[in-house]
């Protein structure tokens, strides 16, 4: 335990020192959180300008250069999943408050935690240099043979490259994440007495671990792919075939989803917990109900690829283990439902999210159902319907989670209390918009929109116009997040060490707000009752 | 501009009876009117077991959530209580689920296999995709001099003058007969591609280096034209590729298969809703 003996003294180091060569975990997970903003600021304005294109026929704001909306449709996607999503439940959160929960000191490799972070905005740079090459339009799914024969220039060789680096952040993320947990935990924090959000955690860096090598490779293959003279995996023409890369796509892709959903999962347990002022329900079947959707996740993979002219037996063993998913996912949402039952419950600002959260996954969970009927996909496959799914699952679900553990936490990663009126102002913009912005978008699917489309027939106005008001109340939304941060360092209000009071009772609230640089001088010893 | 989308179909009714159904309508939440039964079963499916059941499950979350968020309020219950455990509810959530899956999944496949299961089809289309066009080609027919054709998208000056939605319309349609099994071929020369009629039920991806087959049988009496969309990112123009079906009768087709591919002369000036749909519109 290298913290026990430097511990002397409190040590201050200086600015650069301190965020360039961190290696402390709380640091590093603050880098990580600033990050992921900055991301979703970029994002966020990729999809504000799909939104006002689309918000009626006609070419408004691509005139001329149709294919710049394929590429802000196609980085939107990446920059929103690596460098947003991911950064902020995985890097972010999980890094502030894994070692916490568990009693370590820090994370288990320090120097590697470092060099995760400082890969990403490599990454993110080589995303965005793809720009002035032209960009990449090919989706953030990438199928050959558009990125391959179908994109030549060096753009498309940046965004590889620049995954490959994310890809290998997060790697190495999952194996800092499961080496920690799985041996570092405080002297009687048991596997079954852990926080269900270091459980999520685990399971998040197992899928991380076992996916993406799997894009990894298939990047690899991409890559040499485009080189002329090179390989063929996925070119016909050199008895490669481009169906194998959906395979592989979507055997790092659907794992990739629970990723991104399962770190929201363990924060709004913790949430709904703590202002229930009730232990969690069924904690043993909320740890492994997320085990069983990591595994299942697995082998659920081809329910994206239902129109590539699969064996029909094939599409009917997808959809009984697509359907399946739905088991754990319930237990999940009842289990919230049955910690709130006979609770206390106090409507603060994480709370709020919390419960959006939890409504907002169940809208977005049922249209999964619907759409792993492989014989009702046809219908919808490619059409809005799916980007509503699977924005309520991830532009609500995943960020409504991000949101919720940021208010959460908020005092104590900063010490300050934000205004709970701005940061309400917030919610409910946010609230207001996203449905306003998605729930159409159902209409449209059903009427057969297909996604993808920078112009679309007038018979397919009315909801759009209504999905593109949406971003009036969304915008907003993130402004008051921004008003909200920036009031509470501004006012300083001291947040004390427990904010929320009884329910509260994981280890990071027995810290000071901020904790000490050097989170446990003694380590936390767990007693058999559940407490410490 | 859904006013004027009315007045074109509105005039054009006096043509082109069946056309009214067969667009996109503005505003609408459900699935457009399925003219084959394909698409009929998937509405069917889609209608009565997927959206009841999404719905009680969601109303169902959403009154107890109201429920307890009302009666556990902080002023309605200061005291929480401090049970976690119930295993028979425990149970319970985990089997209903299961149940209601179970029920689920066998309208499920029964819809999968009708539509994947390919019947003893009566003709073959071919269709391959290209960047920016499709070309649709009858196997079956070349023999009858039917050439294949090249459907390019109508600009919309175009569009305009043809009175036909932009977007949707082709200057050259893929004319099939109705009542009549046609397997379709489906493959691409370059980028993926997908084959996509809403209102028939078919969507099948075109990939270069695959040949995917697919189905559809139109209903008689629901001749006229339909429109669909390219359904897979295949590069700048993926918004700018429609699919445009025009669906006559037997006996119409059979003219147009003597003619080489072609309707009869004042037909092929004014080829869109040309007139010989007689059947009554929906």
């Amino acid at each position: 335990m290298a913290a026990y003996g430097d511990d002397a003294h409190d040590d201050k180091p200086g600015f650069f020192t301190r965020w360039f060569y961190s290696t402390n975990h709380k640091d590093i997970g603050t880098l990580y959180l600033i990050f992921a903003i900055l991301s979703g600021v970029i994002g966020g304005y990729l999809s504000f300008m799909m939104r006002m294109e689309l918000g009626e026929p006609g070419i408004q704001f691509f005139e001329g250069n149709v294919r710049l909306f394929n590429v802000y449709a196609t980085m939107h996607g990446l920059i929103m999943i690596f460098f947003m999503v991911m950064p902020a439940v995985i890097g972010g959160f999980g890094n502030w408050f894994v070692p916490i929960m568990i009693g370590a000191p820090d994370m288990a490799f320090p120097r590697m935690n470092n060099f995760s972070f400082w890969l990403l905005p490599t990454a993110l740079i080589c995303l965005l240099a793809s720009f002035a090459f032209g960009g990449f339009g090919g989706g953030w799914v990438m199928y050959p043979p558009l990125s391959t024969t179908g994109s030549p220039g060096p753009a498309f060789d940046f965004i590889i490259v620049g995954l490959l680096a994310a890809g290998f952040s997060s790697i190495f993320g999952a194996i800092n994440f499961i080496t920690t947990i799985l041996n570092m935990r405080a002297p009687g924090m048991t596997m079954h007495k852990m926080p269900l959000f270091a459980w999520s955690v685990l399971v998040t860096a197992f899928l991380l671990l076992l996916a993406l090598p799997v894009l990894a490779a298939s990047l690899f293959m991409l890559l040499t792919d485009r080189i002329p003279g090179g390989t063929g995996f996925f070119n016909p023409e050199m008895g490669g075939d481009p169906v194998m890369f959906q395979h592989l796509f979507w055997f790092f892709g659907h794992p990739e989803v629970y990723i991104m959903i399962l770190p929201a999962f363990g924060i709004v347990s913790h949430v709904v917990s703590t202002f229930s002022k009730k232990p969690i329900f069924g904690y043993l079947g909320m740890a492994y109900a997320m085990v069983a959707i990591g595994v299942v996740g697995f082998v659920v993979w081809a329910h994206h690829m239902y129109t590539v002219g699969m064996d029909v037996d094939l599409k009917a063993y997808f959809i009984a283990a697509t359907l399946v998913i739905a088991v754990p996912t319930g237990v999940k949402i009842f289990s919230w439902l049955a910690t709130m039952w006979g609770g206390s419950i106090r409507f603060s600002i994480p709370m709020q999210w919390a419960l959006a959260f939890i409504f907002l996954f169940v809208v977005g969970g049922v249209t999964g159902v619907a759409l792993a009927n492989a014989g009702l996909d046809t219908a919808l496959h490619d059409t809005y319907y799916v980007v509503a799914h699977f924005h309520y699952v991830l532009s609500m679900g995943a960020v409504f989670g991000i949101f919720c553990g940021f208010y959460y936490w908020f005092g104590k990663m900063t010490g300050y209390l934000y205004n709970k009126w701005l940061a309400g102002i917030h919610f409910w913009l946010f609230f207001i918009g996203v449905n306003v912005i998605f729930m159409p978008q159902h209409f449209l699917g059903l009427q057969g929109m297909p996604r993808r489309y920078v112009d679309y027939p007038e018979e397919f106005e009315m909801w759009n116009n209504v999905s593109t008001l949406g971003i009036i109340p969304t915008g907003l939304g993130v402004l008051f997040f921004f008003i909200t941060v920036g009031e509470a360092f501004w006012r300083k209000r001291p947040a004390g060490d427990n904010p929320w009071g009884e329910g509260a009772n994981t280890l990071e609230w027995t810290l000071s707000s901020p904790p000490p640089f050097h989170s446990f001088n003694t380590l936390p010893r767990m007693t058999d009752d559940g407490g410490h | 501009m859904r006013l004027k989308t009315s007045l074109i179909t509105g005039a054009g009714l006096l043509f082109m009876p069946a056309l009214a159904t067969a667009l996109p309508v503005d505003g609408n939440m459900g699935f457009q009117d399925p003219v084959t039964s394909t698409m009929e079963q998937i509405v069917g499916f889609h209608n009565t077991w997927i959206m009841p059941i999404i719905t009680i499950i969601v109303l169902l979350v959403m009154a107890l959530m109201l429920f307890i968020m009302v009666r556990f309020r902080e002023k309605a219950n200061p005291v929480p209580s401090k049970t976690s455990h119930n295993t028979l509810i425990e149970i319970i959530w985990t089997i209903v689920p299961v149940l209601v899956l179970l029920a689920l999944v066998t309208p499920s496949m029964k819809l999968l296999y009708m539509q994947d299961d390919l019947p003893e089809t009566e003709m073959t289309i071919k269709v391959t995709g290209d960047t920016w066009y499709w070309e649709y080609s009858y196997p079956d027919l070349e023999e009858s001099g039917v050439e294949s054709i090249i459907s390019n998208p109508l600009n919309k000056e175009q569009a305009i003058a043809a009175g036909k939605p932009f977007l949707l319309a082709a200057d050259a349609p893929l004319v099939v007969p109705s009542d009549t099994k046609v397997k379709v071929l489906v493959t691409s020369r370059n980028n993926l591609h997908a084959f996509a009629v809403p209102q028939f039920g078919v969507k099948m991806d075109a990939i270069p280096g695959i040949i995917n087959e697919t189905w559809f049988e139109v209903f008689e009496g629901k001749e006229g034209t339909y429109f669909g969309q390219c359904s897979e990112l295949c590069g700048v123009n993926h918004y700018y590729m429609p699919i445009e079906v025009k669906v006559v009768s037997k006996a119409d087709f059979n003219t147009w298969v003597a003619n080489g591919g072609s309707f009869t002369q004042q037909e092929a000036s004014n080829n869109y809703g040309s007139g010989m749909t007689t059947a009554a519109q929906e």
